[in-house]
Formats: structure tokens, sequence, C-alpha cells
């Protein structure tokens, strides 16, 4: 009597082919968001501590740490971790935002999504720039 | 007949990490904007100008805060990544404690940067 009424039975888990779907603007500010955030996680805080031990402890320190930045490699990192910081906060406003009901339409988010993307890189760049 | 209500219960902390989260993100925010004009008042910072602003008590617990907020605000994340990811219990507990040890050495070193308690 009721089996009319039964939904049709879907095979599930439905698993879905990441790799056959563009990733629209807001999901790859999304993802850089997690990325960005687990780097500051590993190595940021680490550094940080380290950065600031070394610029606190003596004047020597200080000339210690000033030093490390002849390395490329060291300002590689400092601008990947400067991108990461931008990048996480930009896209946190983003949310903070959001969270307030503005921008909510796709058209908004969308625009607003680019601008996530581009500013940090464009902020970094001028860091980049300094620091070389 | 009788009807079962289906209560659906939890730990209830997803709505209080939200919240963490977020106030952890604004405390964290005004604490780099005030930084950022901190640097560009003194046109960067040399070692004495950076140990004259540390020397600040205002400064020390302003960046105290900071570093709790930044400690918190990870725990919070680093745990949503392991939640999505790691799907066996035993290797995500284990991975959850060593977070949660580290970012409790994390505030320990915080603490003596700031303070100088060894």
């Amino acid at each position: 009597m009721a089996v009319v009424d039964r939904p049709v039975v879907k095979p599930r888990p439905v698993y879905l082919n990441l790799f056959a779907i563009r990733l629209p603007l807001p999901g790859l500010v999304s993802i850089l968001h997690r990325i960005s955030g687990a780097l500051l996680f590993l190595p940021g805080i680490p550094l940080l501590l380290w950065a600031m031990q070394m610029a606190l402890t003596s004047s020597d320190t200080w000339g210690e740490f000033r030093g490390w930045f002849a390395s490329p490699w060291v300002k590689l990192v400092a601008i990947g971790m400067t991108w990461a910081y931008l990048h996480h906060l930009f896209a946190g406003v983003r949310h903070l935002v959001m969270d307030l009901h503005i921008g909510m339409d796709l058209p908004a988010a969308r625009q607003s999504s680019a601008l996530v993307l581009a500013l940090p890189v464009l902020l970094t760049l001028v860091v980049a720039v300094r620091l070389w | 007949m009788v009807t079962r209500q289906r209560v659906v219960v939890g730990a209830h902390y997803g709505w209080r990490d939200w919240l963490v989260q977020r106030i952890t993100a604004v405390v964290m925010t005004l604490y780099t904007l005030f930084f950022l004009a901190l640097l560009l008042w003194h046109g960067g910072l040399d070692a004495s100008a950076w140990q004259r602003t540390f020397g600040s008590g205002f400064f020390r617990l302003a960046t105290f805060l900071f570093m709790v907020a930044l400690l918190w605000h990870a725990w919070v994340g680093v745990r949503n990544i392991l939640m999505d990811y790691v799907k066996p219990v035993t290797i995500r507990l284990s991975l959850e404690v060593a977070v949660i040890a580290v970012l409790i050495a994390y505030a320990g070193w915080t603490i003596r940067l700031l303070w100088g308690v060894v």
C-alpha cells in the first residue's frame, strides 16, 4: 500500500570526483583559508615565537635575526608566511562581514572573493619587493 | 500508538567554538592593526625601539592577549581540520592531544618571553 510513497533509494554514500568539478572563486578562497591556516599553525606559530625571542633577548640576537634574512630561503619563507597571514586575515574578515548578512548574494560573493584573493597577493608583493 | 520524539543531543561545543573563532579573530585583527600603526609610526623597528616597545606593560599585556587568542583560534581550526581528514579515532585523538600539548607549551614560551619567568 505505502510502497508507492517510499522514496527512490539512491546509492549512498555519493562519491564526487573532485577533479571533475571546477572550483568557483569563493570555493578557492575557502580552501586557501584552510591551507593558510594550517601553514600558520605550522611553521607559523613556532617561527613567530622564535622571531620574538630573537628580537627581545638582546641586541646581539637581534643582529643575528637580521642576519638570517640574508638567505633567500629565509626570505621565501617570510614571504610565504606573509601571504598566509594576509590571506587568512582577509578571508576571515569576509567571513565576519557575511555573518552580518552583508554581501550574501552570488555576484557580491564572487566579487568579494576575487578581492580577498587579489589583495593579499598584491600586499605580499609589496613586502617581497621591500625584503629583496 | 507510542510516538517517540527523537531528541538530538550533542556536546554543544559547536556554537561555542563558532563564537570563540570569531571573537579571537577580532582580537587578533585589532592587534594586527595596532602593530602595523606602531611600525609605521616608528618607520620600522630597530633593536632599541623594539625592546622599548616591549618594555611597556600595556604592550606586553596586549601581546599576551593576542597570543592567547592565536593559540585558542589555532586549536579550534586545527581540530576542525583533523575532524575532516583523520577518520581513525585513535590517530585523531593522539594528534589532538599532541596539538593541545604543543599549544600549551607555546603559551608557556610566550609567558617566559614577555615576563622573563624562567
